[in-house]
């Protein structure tokens, strides 16, 4: 479990988020919904600790992550997995070592154990036959799917993912979706997620955060999100034409 | 940005880089690697410079001393003076700055916005140290060998330049290049280099790292690290030679 505890923060002339709350649940997809611009990005920085909060706390399982010196922050981040944005992977490896060096800098295992890790999280994902494979000379979706071989690599207790079906088509990114609740539930991780995907929602959704502007306006999950009464929300969910004319069909 | 808060930004960074690799197996691994990158591949354009440099340089020489009082070995003598002294270590490490400079900018500013860095520091990786150290310990290593053989194939140069065009003898240009050798040019030359190679990788390095924006600003930066570099060796080479040979 993961806790945001009225979380600010602003930058030197810009306030981006105020006073977030949120619990992240174990074992469940925890989504963070909203529109470009939102602060979805920053706050899971925050959550990290990529950028410093302004004011507030993140609790890791009641341990205090924002009052933590260095070298305790360290041994958390060891229980951490990021699927960033656009994969983030070290494109001067092959897969295969991309996926072993979180194994080589922290595990103690033996060069023949790594092998086997990296290969089981390859599989995984499904790029078992990419292992020699160059991250530049992969597809989108494959990156993000190797990216998340990476993040799994040494069985994190937390998973944060900022948007890992954008940029790709429908199929595919149900297929990574797919692939995180899979893993999730598999390994009970906390799994933070941030989207504008609406099928994401609707399909993963265990605990929605929609944030606008910097503040969570509707908390709920996808049982109760496309039959929420909240104005802003209806706002972001009907955006497009199609929809706003499917509801008003209804 | 004002130039205090930047060098403070440098300083923090230089401290961060000089952290402690979290696995030295790995750390030989990028160190090996980054010799080859930076020292064996620049060996080349070392030697070549260095050839031309030389044999220019006595043909200047060969063309300002006409007065028969003056002996002809002083040509070998200023030869070897100029290659040590200043050419090998300062212009080789200006040319070198452009090359590796640009390089290592480049590499760790495409790492920082295609979010590598912040994947190293998610890790829980120290990023800085991860991706600078082994480049700065690999010149430190480099440079001064690059620069000796600067002033080798620099001297190779000039004894070829006065040999084929008569400019001195060979005997002439060998007795001048031992007239008065003190082997503490040699550790001046050195200190120097190394200060130089210090300079390189830490500014350009800093610029990589700082990187905000995409390919754009990956390119600026990597101009901004050869422009800084360059400057900051020339003021430190007048600083160094101010203070050592400047009585
Ligand atoms: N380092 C920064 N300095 C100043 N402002 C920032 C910084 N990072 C983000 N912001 C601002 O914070 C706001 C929220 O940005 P954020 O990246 O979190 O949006 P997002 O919800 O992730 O959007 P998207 O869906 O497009 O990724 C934006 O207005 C952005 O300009
Ligand atoms: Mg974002």
């Amino acid at each position: 479990m993961i806790e945001a505890r009225k979380i600010f923060k602003s930058y030197e002339n810009k306030d981006v988020l105020y006073d977030i709350n949120i619990i992240f649940e174990r074992g469940k997809i925890n989504q963070i919904i909203g529109q470009s611009g939102s602060g979805k990005t920053v706050l899971m920085k925050c959550l990290v600790g990529l950028d410093e909060v302004t004011s507030g706390d993140v609790f890791y399982d009641e341990r205090n992550f924002t009052k933590m010196s260095m070298k305790e922050r360290k041994i958390l981040r060891q229980e951490l997995g990021m699927v960033f944005q656009a994969g983030a992977l070290f494109d001067s490896m092959p897969l295969m070592d991309n996926i072993m060096f979180p194994l080589q800098m922290f595990s103690k295992m033996s060069q023949a154990d790594m092998i086997k890790r990296a290969e089981f999280c390859l599989d995984r994902v499904g790029l078992s036959d990419a292992g020699n494979v160059l991250p530049d000379e992969l597809s989108g979706g494959m990156q993000k799917r190797a990216s998340i071989a990476r993040a799994i690599a040494l069985n994190p207790k937390y998973l944060f993912c900022d948007e890992p079906n954008s940029g790709l088509d429908p199929k595919t990114g149900v297929k990574i979706d797919d692939l995180i609740e899979e893993i999730t539930l598999e390994f009970g991780i906390t799994t933070v997620i941030n989207t504008h995907d609406m099928n994401s929602v609707i399909q993963h959704g265990d605990n929605i955060n929609y944030i606008a502007e910097g503040k969570v306006e509707w908390q709920g999950n996808k049982n109760d999100f496309l039959t929420s009464r909240n104005i802003k929300l209806n706002d972001f969910i009907y955006s497009t034409e199609l929809l706003k004319r499917i509801k008003a069909r209804q | 940005m004002n130039f205090f808060s930047s060098f403070g930004k440098y300083l923090q960074l230089l401290y961060f880089s000089l952290g402690k690799p979290q696995s030295w197996k790995y750390f030989r691994k990028q160190l090996i690697d980054e010799i080859a990158l930076i020292g064996l591949d620049s060996l080349g354009i070392v030697m070549i410079i260095s050839v031309f440099m030389g044999a220019v340089l006595v043909i200047q020489a060969g063309y300002n001393i006409e007065n028969p009082l003056i002996p002809k070995y002083t040509i070998g003598y200023g030869v070897r003076e100029s290659l040590i002294l200043e050419f090998s270590p300062t212009i080789v490490c200006l040319i070198l700055a452009g090359k590796i400079g640009s390089s290592i900018s480049s590499q760790i500013g495409s790492m920082r916005v295609t979010e590598q860095i912040d994947a190293l520091d998610i890790m829980g990786i120290n990023s800085a140290s991860h991706i600078i150290l082994p480049k700065l310990i690999a010149s430190l290593i480099s440079f001064p060998f690059l620069i000796i053989i600067s002033m080798m194939t620099g001297m190779l140069g000039g004894y070829g330049a006065a040999v084929i065009w008569n400019i001195v003898s060979a005997s002439d240009f060998i007795a001048g290049m031992h007239y008065y050798f003190y082997p503490f040019e040699i550790f001046y030359a050195v200190f120097k280099t190394i200060v130089f190679a210090f300079i390189i990788v830490t500014v350009s390095a800093y610029w990589g790292y700082n990187v905000q924006g995409g390919a754009l600003a990956v390119g600026r930066a990597s101009t901004k690290a050869v422009v800084y570099s360059s400057i900051s060796i020339l003021l430190s080479n007048l600083i160094l030679t101010k203070m050592i040979l400047g009585g």
